[in-house]
């Protein structure tokens, strides 16, 4: 070790601190943060990122890719943006820095607060990012254009809003007023406000904690070994001599370590994922180890010489190639490599399609798509007593709170699961990730673990939607009714069962779209391969089949010279209709509705391409149009939720709000709903958060069922603990409630009773008056050809996409998106239009760019998802068709949003050039290819 | 060892007793620099924007020269003969900085390297350095007839552009060597020039094809042209065919016709995941012409756009 004495600019290394302890050698830095002088000793090479949040603990700075991909680390150095993951410790020697934390100075600043007016933050992860860029572009140009704001934002990458309300609330942000109004709805009037959202201030402060946000100092940090290969048997060598010879590494764990089950998944009979891999490996990105050391340590590992000996194994990655004859089964119970079908007929499919005057036939291929939530999987365990607790960010805590009971051998009362801020989920954070590994570790070492996911890491183990390989066949009579259709479609599973089987019975349910299709039969095959994991990604394979299904329609208008739009309204199921399960639809059924409010906007768009390609050659406008149905909440399964709603002896009305708030406002709309049918302010409401200690089980944020199902429950719990008081009180259903400090004053009529809340007896958990409901959505089974009643309530939707072709290069410019969804009651309208921009935005990039590769799309510079400036202004129409069983009328629509929005686009791409792309993503090569292939058969 | 730079343990080779340490250094000279540079090899951290993601979350085991202390080697000159852009000169100073039009290809390719977040500290050498197939500023360079300027403790050589980068993450760079400017001749600042950057989605993107293209028009005839594209071959190359055949040529839209039938041997563009060769072949053509009626003025952005 040399002791000299640099030079530096502004920081200067002091090697006196240099000990031979962990890490290497450290420097003081002195720099501005947020206008505090800062001087840290840290190794100068250190990430900028990695100071703020692991030394200052300014965690409002938050890291999604480590390598400027996703720009969730943007300060301002200097008053410039820019990556706090690229730019070395050394480097912001003697700047001023400019974190999230900076921006509020005593109260919101006017960008802060347009933010939340606006709705422009869902999860918050990448809201302190947006809002430190923006503050500089406001700095320069308080009233900055649409463009200027996409040129300055255009390196922070969101998956929740859809960007259009993060712009306008940067080009509004001038005219916020100085004080945000909250716009807390007066008592009875919740519902169908839209107030700004009750966990929105942390969002826009920095304050909100994430799954890495809140590591105890003293955790062992862990990282995981995983496999290089796609398919691979593998061997330890001297683990223990490893661990020794590396100091400040406190043990290796393998699957011999684990106490419990080796063995989880969220479908119980179809469990079969180990929490680490004994002997192989049957995907690329597998866990196999962990090492748990010192964070400094870990930080300065190298791997190279970790005991691992890999055999390399065939393997395949196509289902065409999994389901050949001899091919290997990567699970022996599963012949063929087939996890499970599902499957409904109806009618007589064959017979109505020999008679049909019309029919059409197609094949639609898609591709894996990574969920690519901004919030890598993070999280830390420990040990509170003989109970372990595991604080990380997730979509299902009970869930995860059984699977990690079960691997690590506790009983279930036994792990408690705390629940962070999630930042995004849509669906990949219903499965565990890195639970049972942090708590394996904290059991065996009984200290506390922690471990963030590196983007690669997430985004190799966690799952995908499934590519589909789908064929379908669609008659209709002269007069244009559908009278049958055949599809099937198989989906690329991956090496574990994760939600294979949910999407394979919710395609054959939804296949035929929102229509009338009295003759049907429908099979969705979930085939194992090698390849990542397909889940669970808003709307369970349903937006895949709906592209085969909404192609096919415009081509069955074509031949059947009918408009797009007429076509759909006539088919489309209307009250008194029968699904294709069998199932009547007595009321509540809104997509005519949807249809006809396209109607004028359709007219329009058509209007508007034919006078652009009149003038125009070589770019070549369309208008497209699809559909969407989805039922809400688990498929024939139970799925209850369970609210718990009290008041305390102060008055505070405390809401036990277990329906996880990934960006969607779950924390909103459930207290919306509870509010209301309880009778007291939205003002008056405490949550608890859905941790499993103190919460009731509102089950998991999937399926579009928390507004419906939890907001169900929501509301028999509000109306239950109005009925206690009213009681108490002696009155009717008529009086109204009012909270005066400790006290409820009762009115009816003239008469008004108080009851003193500090006269009566508290309860442990501190409640005077309490209720706790249930609600399960009454469903039957589908009987072996799918018939009965999988869902109790759908909703529906339906959009129209305009874009731009240009012919030469094979890009798409889209224009604009109108999107009509049928909500049956907007709780809080801000939300639902929050939800469909952020649907559509996800519907954009399945149409247009995203495509897994695995192997080769392992970060978010390869795998392309829409930045601010793919999305184009969207119109959205609420339309609401009471649903008789959803709360207050409301049905759920978080993945209901997503699924017309790729076949809209397709269709508007034949629209403009007259080509069909059969692959999503329609990247420009593709769209190039079949426009070149259509000219060559001129 | 010099001033300026200090040595970093690293861990398992202090307790395994090897002599191992990794050395980092920031120095605040040139010459100081030159004289680590000479005494071994290191890896060079600029604005860090192709250092980080490289080395992911590995642990470092390099030497490190942070030049960022080197301040003489930001910013832009002009001396007699040249426009010199200092190596650690950002793509936002490049913006932000008074050029002439023959520059304007050089700006706009600068807009789209990565985000504004990474235009504010990546640096031209760096981009050049990093010897991507696909690295935003060599096309634009490359009709500047731009050459790097090389120096170590021994000498300072020039090459020029085509010369230094030889292949995909390959440079003429020498041991001891650093890239201390980027040098554009006068002769080669004349005209009007534009860059179209075709990806598959609007920020942040990296190409599938993109072109830079300058001309000199005189008399309403095209008296010179230079056309570079990028990500159509392992390194970015001047299209010379397509430059003769424009020679010549009345500056209207048939020039876009030349190009439709001009020679673009130099282009071996491969299949990934962005594209197919068959489609870069094609599309490069098609923004070939784009970007050179653009360079004429007779195309505005919003028609180029890809």
């Amino acid at each position: 070790m040399s002791q000299v004495q640099p030079e530096m600019n502004e920081a200067l290394p002091d090697l006196g601190n240099a000990l031979p302890g962990f890490g290497a050698a450290r420097a003081d830095i002195t720099f501005e943060v947020n206008g505090d002088a800062i001087s840290v000793n840290v190794p100068p090479l250190r990430r900028l990122s990695s100071v703020l949040r692991d030394e200052l603990l300014l965690t409002g700075t938050k890291v999604g890719c480590d390598a400027g991909d996703c720009g969730a680390c943007t300060v301002l150095v200097d008053g410039d943006p820019v990556c706090a993951c690229l730019m070395s410790v050394a480097s912001a020697a003697g700047t001023s820095v400019t974190t999230i934390e900076g921006l509020a100075n005593g109260r919101l600043s006017a960008l802060q607060a347009s933010f939340l007016a606006h709705g422009a933050a869902q999860c918050g992860i990448c809201t302190p990012a947006l809002l430190v860029a923006a503050t500089a572009l406001l700095d320069k140009q308080p009233n900055p254009t649409e463009t200027e704001v996409q040129d300055a934002l255009g390196g922070i990458l969101c998956r929740c809003t859809g960007y259009r309300k993060i712009i306008a609330a940067v080009m509004d942000a001038s005219l916020q007023a100085a004080s945000l109004d909250f716009r807390l709805p007066q008592s009875g009037q919740a519902i169908g406000s839209s107030p700004v959202r009750l966990d929105g201030v942390p969002k826009v402060t920095g304050g909100e904690k994430f799954g890495g946000d809140s590591f105890p100092a003293d955790a062992l940090a862990v990282l995981v070994v995983r496999s290089p290969h796609y398919h691979a048997g593998f061997a330890f060598g001297d683990l223990d001599g490893w661990a020794k010879a590396h100091p400040g590494i406190a043990a290796v764990f393998t699957a011999a370590d684990i106490p419990g089950k080796n063995c989880f998944g969220v479908i119980g009979p179809f469990a079969d994922q180990p929490a680490l891999a004994e002997g192989f490996a049957r995907l690329r990105g597998e866990a196999v180890a962990l090492v748990a050391g010192e964070r400094e340590a870990i930080l300065d590992l190298d791997m190279s010489d970790f005991p691992v000996r890999w055999t390399e194994l065939p393997h395949f990655l196509q289902p065409r190639e999994a389901r050949a004859g001899g091919a290997k089964l990567i699970h022996d119970n599963r012949p063929a490599n087939l996890l499970t079908a599902g499957f409904v007929e109806h009618g007589d499919p064959e017979t109505a399609l020999a008679g049909a005057a019309f029919t059409v036939s197609g094949a639609i291929d898609t591709s894996y798509v990574e969920h690519a939530y901004i919030e890598p999987e993070a999280g830390y365990a420990y040990l509170d007593g003989d109970t372990l607790v595991v604080v990380a960010c997730t979509q299902a805590p009970y869930m995860d709170r059984d699977e990690t009971a079960k691997v690590l051998g506790l009983a279930v009362d036994k792990v408690r699961i705390v629940p962070t801020a999630t930042g995004g989920g849509f669906g990949s954070k219903l499965d565990v990730s890195l639970q049972p590994l942090i708590g394996l570790v904290a059991l065996k070492t009984g200290r506390p673990a922690a471990l963030a996911y590196t983007r690669t890491e997430s985004m190799i183990s966690t799952t995908k939607r499934h590519p589909a390989e789908m064929k379908a066949t669609i008659g209709a009579d002269a007069d244009g009714h559908v009278t049958g259709m055949i599809f099937e479609g198989d989906f690329n599973t991956g090496a574990y069962a994760s939600w294979g089987p949910t999407v394979a019975n919710r395609v054959p349910v939804h296949a035929s779209g929102p229509y009338a299709t009295p003759n049907y039969r429908a099979e969705g095959r979930a085939i194992h391969t090698h390849g990542p994991i397909s889940g669970a990604f808003r709307g369970f394979g349903v937006p895949q089949a709906t592209i085969m299904q909404e192609t096919l329609y415009d081509e069955l208008a074509g031949k059947l010279g009918m408009d797009r739009l007429d076509f759909r309204l006539k088919n489309c199921l209307r009250n008194g209709s029968e699904t294709v399960t069998g199932q009547r639809l007595d009321s509540g059924v809104g997509i005519a509705e949807c249809l006809e409010s396209l109607r004028p906007h359709w007219a329009r768009a058509k209007a508007d391409a034919d006078a652009f390609n009149s003038a125009n050659r070589d770019r070549r406008r369309g208008v497209g149009i699809a559909s969407c149905w989805y039922g809400c909440g688990n498929t024939s399964l139970p799925n209850p939720s369970t609210i718990r709603v009290g008041i305390a002896a102060d008055g505070a009305v405390i809401l036990h709000q277990g329906a996880i708030d990934i960006g969607q406002g779950s924390n909103t709309v459930i207290t919306q709903i509870c509010a209301d049918a309880l009778g007291l302010p939205l003002e008056k409401f405490q949550l608890k958060s859905g941790d499993t200690a103190i919460t009731p089980d509102a089950g998991k944020t999937s399926a579009s069922r928390q507004t419906f199902v939890t907001g169900k429950a929501a509301e028999k719990a509000g109306r239950a603990l109005r009925e206690k008081i009213l009681r108490f009180a002696n009155v009717s259903e008529k009086a109204s409630l009012q909270l005066d400090g400790p006290a409820i004053a009762i009115r009816e009529g003239e008469a008004t009773r108080r009851i003193d809340l500090t006269s009566l007896d508290v309860d442990a958990e501190g409640f005077v008056f309490r209720a706790e409901e249930t609600y399960d959505p009454p469903t039957l089974p589908l009987d072996a050809k799918g018939q009965g009643k999988p869902y109790a309530v759908y909703g529906y939707g339906a959009q129209i996409a305009e874009l731009e072709v240009d012919l030469k290069l094979g890009t798409v410019k889209l224009i604009k998106i109108t999107a009509a969804h049928d909500v049956g009651k907007a709780i809080n309208p801000l939300l639902v239009e929050g939800q469909i921009e952020g649907g559509i935005a996800q519907g954009i990039g399945m149409a247009l760019m995203e495509e897994y590769i695995p192997g080769r799309t392992e970060n978010l510079h390869d795998y392309l998802i829409p930045t601010i400036g793919d999305v184009p202004p969207i119109e959205t129409i609420l339309i609401e068709v009471p649903d008789p069983e959803g709360p207050f009328g409301a049905k759920g629509l978080g993945e209901h949003v997503l699924i017309p929005t790729a076949p809209a686009i397709l269709n508007a791409i034949r629209h403009a050039t007259g080509v069909l792309v059969t692959k999503v993503p329609a990247t420009p090569t593709r769209i190039r290819a079949a426009i070149r292939e259509k000219e060559a058969r001129r | 060892m010099p001033e300026g730079s200090f040595e970093i343990p690293v861990l398992e080779d202090l307790f395994s007793g090897r002599q191992g340490v990794i050395r980092y250094a920031k120095p605040t000279s040139v010459d100081e620099a030159l004289a680590l540079l000479g005494e071994g090899a290191w890896r060079i951290l600029a604005g860090g924007t192709d250092f980080y993601p490289a080395q992911g979350s590995k642990p470092f085991r390099d030497d490190v020269l942070d030049i960022n202390g080197l301040a003489a080697l930001r910013g832009i000159a002009e001396t007699g003969s040249h426009f010199v852009i200092g190596a650690r000169t950002t793509w936002t100073d490049i913006i932000r900085h008074p050029l002439p039009p023959a520059f304007d290809a050089l700006k706009q390719a600068a807009r789209e390297v990565g985000s504004a977040q990474i235009q504010n500290v990546a640096s031209v050498a760096g981009n050049l350095s990093n010897a991507s197939p696909a690295a935003d500023g060599v096309p634009a360079l490359l009709v500047l007839d731009a050459e790097v300027e090389l120096r170590s403790v021994a000498a300072t050589r020039r090459l020029p552009l085509h010369d230094f980068i030889l292949g995909n993450r390959r440079t003429a760079l020498l041991p001891g060597e650093m890239v201390t400017a980027i040098r554009v001749p006068k002769g080669a600042t004349t005209g009007t020039s534009a860059f179209v950057k075709l990806g598959a989605r609007r920020y942040l993107v990296i190409s599938i094809a993109m072109v830079a293209a300058r001309l000199v028009v005189e008399n309403g005839i095209v008296a010179d042209a230079m056309v570079a594209a990028g990500s159509c071959s392992v390194v970015a190359k001047r299209l010379v065919g397509v430059e003769a055949a424009l020679r010549g040529l009345p500056s209207d839209d048939g020039l876009a016709d030349a190009i439709l039938s001009a020679p673009m041997g130099e282009l071996s563009p491969i299949a990934d995941v962005r594209g197919s060769a068959e489609y870069r072949i094609d599309a490069v053509r098609e923004i070939v012409a784009r970007v050179v009626l653009a360079a004429v003025g007779r195309m505005t952005g919003d028609e180029v756009a890809a």
